[in-house]
């Protein structure tokens, strides 16, 4: 503000705060750090050229922004705001890669859950085996015949192993 | 052989000295590299600046400086700030995401424990009306009890 009290940046240019100083509003002269630093990095003029070509009311995010990246700068002179995107960008990238791995793990175990839910069509398809005596069939009711002829042989030779009533099973 | 000015010295209409801080960074060929910074930082800043640094870093801050100058030029209000806050909002969304993620897993792995753990009350149920029978059908061993 003008008057008695000089901004900031008047103050450090050691000139006269008039009424209408585009820099008071957003340099109030107890936060001199403020316009110090964007005056080092971007220079009172080209600060006040911004100002000028914006609205009023984007002014203040602008000032703020500004200083933001006059900060980084003298934090980092070589990369400045540069090498605090970089880094971040590599978090997005490590973070995207987590969640890749996440999802793939989930819809596997989704995938074995259905597997679970829903057992393979074919073994609810095959009929049961026919036998001629109902006793057998209460002893190896456990017995499932699959597509294969070779299991079937099998299933076949273990009926006649296990006769347990003293007569062949012959299908 | 006189050599070409930089883009620098031919933005300022100057004559390009022989060791002229700007001609290794801004070269002749890529003129709007130097306009950039020198709209947004001046090009007096620029070279103090570029001072301030070692020689070997000076191309990577001649590199930095013109991309926060064309974001700045790009977006004036916010400028890499305005990217900063974007990569922030993108991490914020991806560790929700993760952590959503994690904890269904977790239910899916705990769910399949406890899947696991169930079968094996029912064995020890059957086991024990077998043994209920046992008991029953041995006179000997059920007069052990009597």
């Amino acid at each position: 503000m003008g008057g008695n009290s000089p901004c900031a940046s008047c103050k450090l240019l050691r000139r006269r705060c008039t009424k209408d100083c585009a820099f008071a509003p957003y340099f109030p002269a107890d936060e001199p750090h403020k316009f110090a630093i964007v005056h080092k990095v971007f220079g009172a003029s080209n600060v006040s050229k911004m100002l000028q070509e914006l609205p009023v009311e984007q002014r203040a995010d602008a000032v703020s922004s500004l200083v933001y990246e006059a900060n980084a700068r003298v934090r980092d002179p070589v990369y400045g705001c540069v090498g605090a995107i970089s880094y971040l960008q590599n978090q997005v990238s490590e973070l995207q890669m987590q969640l890749a791995v996440a999802q793939a793990e989930i819809l596997c175990i989704q995938m074995q859950q259905q597997v679970e839910e829903d057992p393979p069509v074919m073994m609810m398809m095959m009929p049961p085996p026919q036998l001629s005596n109902e006793n057998e069939l209460s002893h190896h009711h456990y017995f499932t015949t699959f597509g294969s002829s070779s299991t079937n042989n099998v299933i076949h030779d273990s009926f006649k192993r296990q006769n347990v009533f003293g007569h062949d099973m012959v299908s | 052989m006189i050599s070409g000015r930089c883009a620098a010295c031919k933005n300022q209409r100057r004559k390009c000295p022989s060791d002229c801080i700007f001609s290794p960074y801004f070269p002749a060929n890529d003129p709007q590299k130097f306009a950039c910074v020198h709209k947004i930082y001046g090009g007096s800043n620029v070279g103090k600046m570029l001072q301030g640094i070692p020689t070997y870093l000076r191309e990577q801050t001649a590199n930095a400086l013109y991309l926060e100058a064309k974001w700045r030029i790009h977006d004036p209000v916010y400028g890499s700030v305005g990217i900063i806050s974007s990569l922030y909002e993108q991490i914020k969304n991806a560790e929700i995401e993760l952590a959503k993620i994690q904890t269904q897993i977790t239910f899916y792995k705990l769910q399949t424990q406890h899947v696991e753990a169930e079968p094996n009350s029912e064995v020890l149920q059957s086991q024990s009306s077998n043994m209920e029978q046992f008991e029953w059908d041995n006179p000997t061993i059920a007069s052990w009890f009597n």
